[in-house]
């Protein structure tokens, strides 16, 4: 295990920011801290940095006790949301900090800055200033640097959370594919469900100071060990005293089939390829979406009698039926 | 910031009397009284400015001030540069009491300054005083109390300054420099120091006007002896009191004309972008 964290726990005044948080974190992995904001992830990471200390609890990085290690000599690279470029230097002086902090040869520096920039797509920007450059830019910069060390952990902070969803979304496929050929051990906090399913191996759910779950993103997904985490992780409705996703419904227009329920389509919405139709059931309001073509073979119309029930695939896989309020 | 809106030009009878009651009032108080000093000191061409820099009594006042007013900006802008990192970048008891502290020396008169400064470093009463005097080391009537007193009365200029650019600059470069290894020194001279460089320099620009100027505190704490302790400052009172107005203007006007000097050049230097 690469980073292990121990019976962590950090206060701010009377805000409990974390409490007693336990996480392993894998080598060589893409890890994703996800959770709703506040819920004490980036405390987490920055703990982790050295950048916040823990009231309580223990910091291992590669074996080594990193507690009461100052971030200097931690060995980690940091990515902050607001990319915390040196507004002063040009981007190669940004990405060669490190090294000539570690007064490395200026030749090697050179090479190594421009292998960096290359890799980060940057190599005709060298001589800008960072106040010269997108958002975007400014934030594969300052990947650059922090890897520029070859830090044993990479950690970034929200690191596309200031980026419109474009430029969000092809940093992230850019990051994945970036972690594929570099492999250092990277840990991510992010506050978005899709960004953690989509790019991370293992996802860590963090909610009010405690760790929720972890987990691979199809088991957090499929079976989610609490509510907080099948509502986090994507769309829930209820129907009777079950959460399930929208998606895992079947809408029968013919009677009487085992566990379904009976009701009357209220509202139909179609949002791209995905229709999703609000059925009454009893007192209840019941979320269901189809695909196009199975909302159209099904013929339905506002007002339609039919029947809801929970997909027979889905009804087996998941071993034990999650019941409101158990969490 | 390369973000601020543009000004809109105001066109409009109100707007040209505003603008006009400005000027008339700058002028007024400012602009024409200054000039004057000017036309003064040049109304016999450079016999008065020749007369006071062929006595030495004047010239020792002049380089006086300059030492001294050097020695404080240095003493000043290390111990502003410090504060200031203190008061934005960490949290303490007191922090609120220290920077209402910082500010006394604007609210306070100089000449209060003065009379404090002899209670407790005067030579034969003052608390300190005469402790240091047995060591041979003499404070009031002597330029270390001008010193003192000039560092008193220009100390939170440089504060003032450097304050709200630390404030705006935030603390991520500093943090990203630590991940990167550097120490807390590097880590300064390499990020903290360049960012917050125009700030510092404006303060140090007022420091010296403000230092250069000084003369209630320092007229209570030099004993004012000629040749010796009296300042550029002191001069010009001297000499208009003296009735040698030519004398007074000459030396007025030399130190305004390095206050103003100093603000110029700055302002000339000063990359657009950052105001």
């Amino acid at each position: 295990m690469s980073i292990e964290i121990v019976n962590v726990s950090k206060r701010f005044g009377d805000f409990v920011a974390l409490d007693n948080v336990n996480v392993s974190i894998p080598a060589g992995q893409l890890t994703a801290l996800l959770g709703p904001s506040g819920g004490g992830k980036s405390t987490l990471l920055r703990i982790i940095a050295g950048l916040e200390t823990a009231d309580s609890g223990r910091i291992e990085i590669e074996g080594v006790d990193a507690t009461k290690l100052s971030p200097q000599k931690r060995n980690v690279g940091f990515v902050f949301q607001h990319y915390a470029a040196f507004k002063h230097l040009s981007v190669a002086r940004n990405v060669a900090f490190g090294l000539e902090i570690r007064k490395r040869p200026k030749d090697e520096i050179r090479e190594r800055v421009h292998e960096l920039l290359k890799l980060v797509h940057l190599a005709q920007f060298a001589d800008r200033l960072p106040s010269q450059l997108s958002g975007g830019q400014r934030q594969r910069m300052a990947l650059a640097r922090a890897l520029a060390v070859q830090p044993t952990v990479l950690l970034l902070d929200e690191p596309f959370g200031a980026l419109d969803a474009k430029v969000r979304k092809e940093l992230r496929d850019w990051l994945r594919r970036l972690h594929d050929e570099v492999h250092v051990t990277t840990v991510f906090v992010t506050h978005d469900q899709e960004e953690a399913l989509e790019v991370a191996d293992e996802i860590v759910v963090i909610n009010e100071g405690r760790v929720e779950q972890i987990g691979s993103p199809d088991a957090l997904y499929d079976t989610p060990a609490n509510d907080f985490v099948m509502r986090f992780l994507g769309p829930v409705t209820e129907l009777g005293d079950r959460l399930v996703r929208p998606h895992d419904l079947q809408l029968l227009t013919g009677g009487g089939e085992s566990g379904a329920v009976p009701g009357r389509i209220t509202r139909i919405t179609r949002v791209g390829f995905e229709i999703r139709v609000v059925v009454a059931v009893r007192d209840q309001f019941v979320t269901v979406t189809l695909t196009r073509n199975e909302f159209l073979s099904l013929d339905l119309h506002v007002g339609s009698e039919v029947q809801v029930r929970v997909a027979p695939e889905v009804a087996n896989s998941v071993g034990q039926s999650r019941v409101l309020g158990a969490v | 910031m390369a973000s601020h809106p543009a000004t809109r030009t105001r066109r409009g009878p109100v707007a040209y009397l505003v603008r006009l009651l400005v000027i008339v009032y700058l002028f007024l108080l400012v602009a024409w009284p200054v000039y004057l000093v000017g036309k003064n000191t040049f109304a016999d061409g450079m016999d008065n400015i020749n007369g006071i820099l062929e006595d030495p009594d004047i010239v020792h006042a002049i380089s006086l001030t300059v030492q001294v007013a050097i020695i404080a900006v240095i003493i000043n802008t290390l111990f502003g540069v410090g504060i200031s990192l203190l008061l934005v970048r960490y949290d303490f008891r007191g922090k609120r009491l220290l920077s209402a502290m910082l500010d006394m020396p604007l609210s306070v008169s100089p000449i209060v300054v003065g009379l404090a400064l002899v209670l407790v470093y005067g030579g034969r009463t003052g608390w300190f005083g005469p402790a240091l005097e047995g060591m041979g080391f003499q404070v009031i009537f002597a330029t270390p109390g001008i010193v003192l007193a000039t560092v008193f009365v220009a100390l939170p200029l440089v504060i003032r300054e450097v304050v709200p650019v630390l404030e705006e600059v935030g603390e991520e470069q500093e943090q990203a420099a630590r991940s990167l290894g550097a120490n807390a020194w590097q880590t300064f001279r390499r990020i903290t120091l360049p960012s917050i460089k125009w700030g510092v320099v404006y303060g140090v620009v007022l420091s010296l006007a403000r230092s250069l100027g000084e003369f209630g505190a320092v007229k209570v704490v030099s004993g004012n002896v000629l040749g010796e302790t009296r300042t550029a400052t002191l001069v010009v009172e001297e000499k208009y009191l003296n009735f040698d107005k030519g004398g007074a203007y000459a030396t007025a006007f030399l130190l305004a004309l390095v206050a103003v000097a100093c603000i110029i050049i700055v302002s000339v230097i000063r990359p657009k972008e950052d105001r």
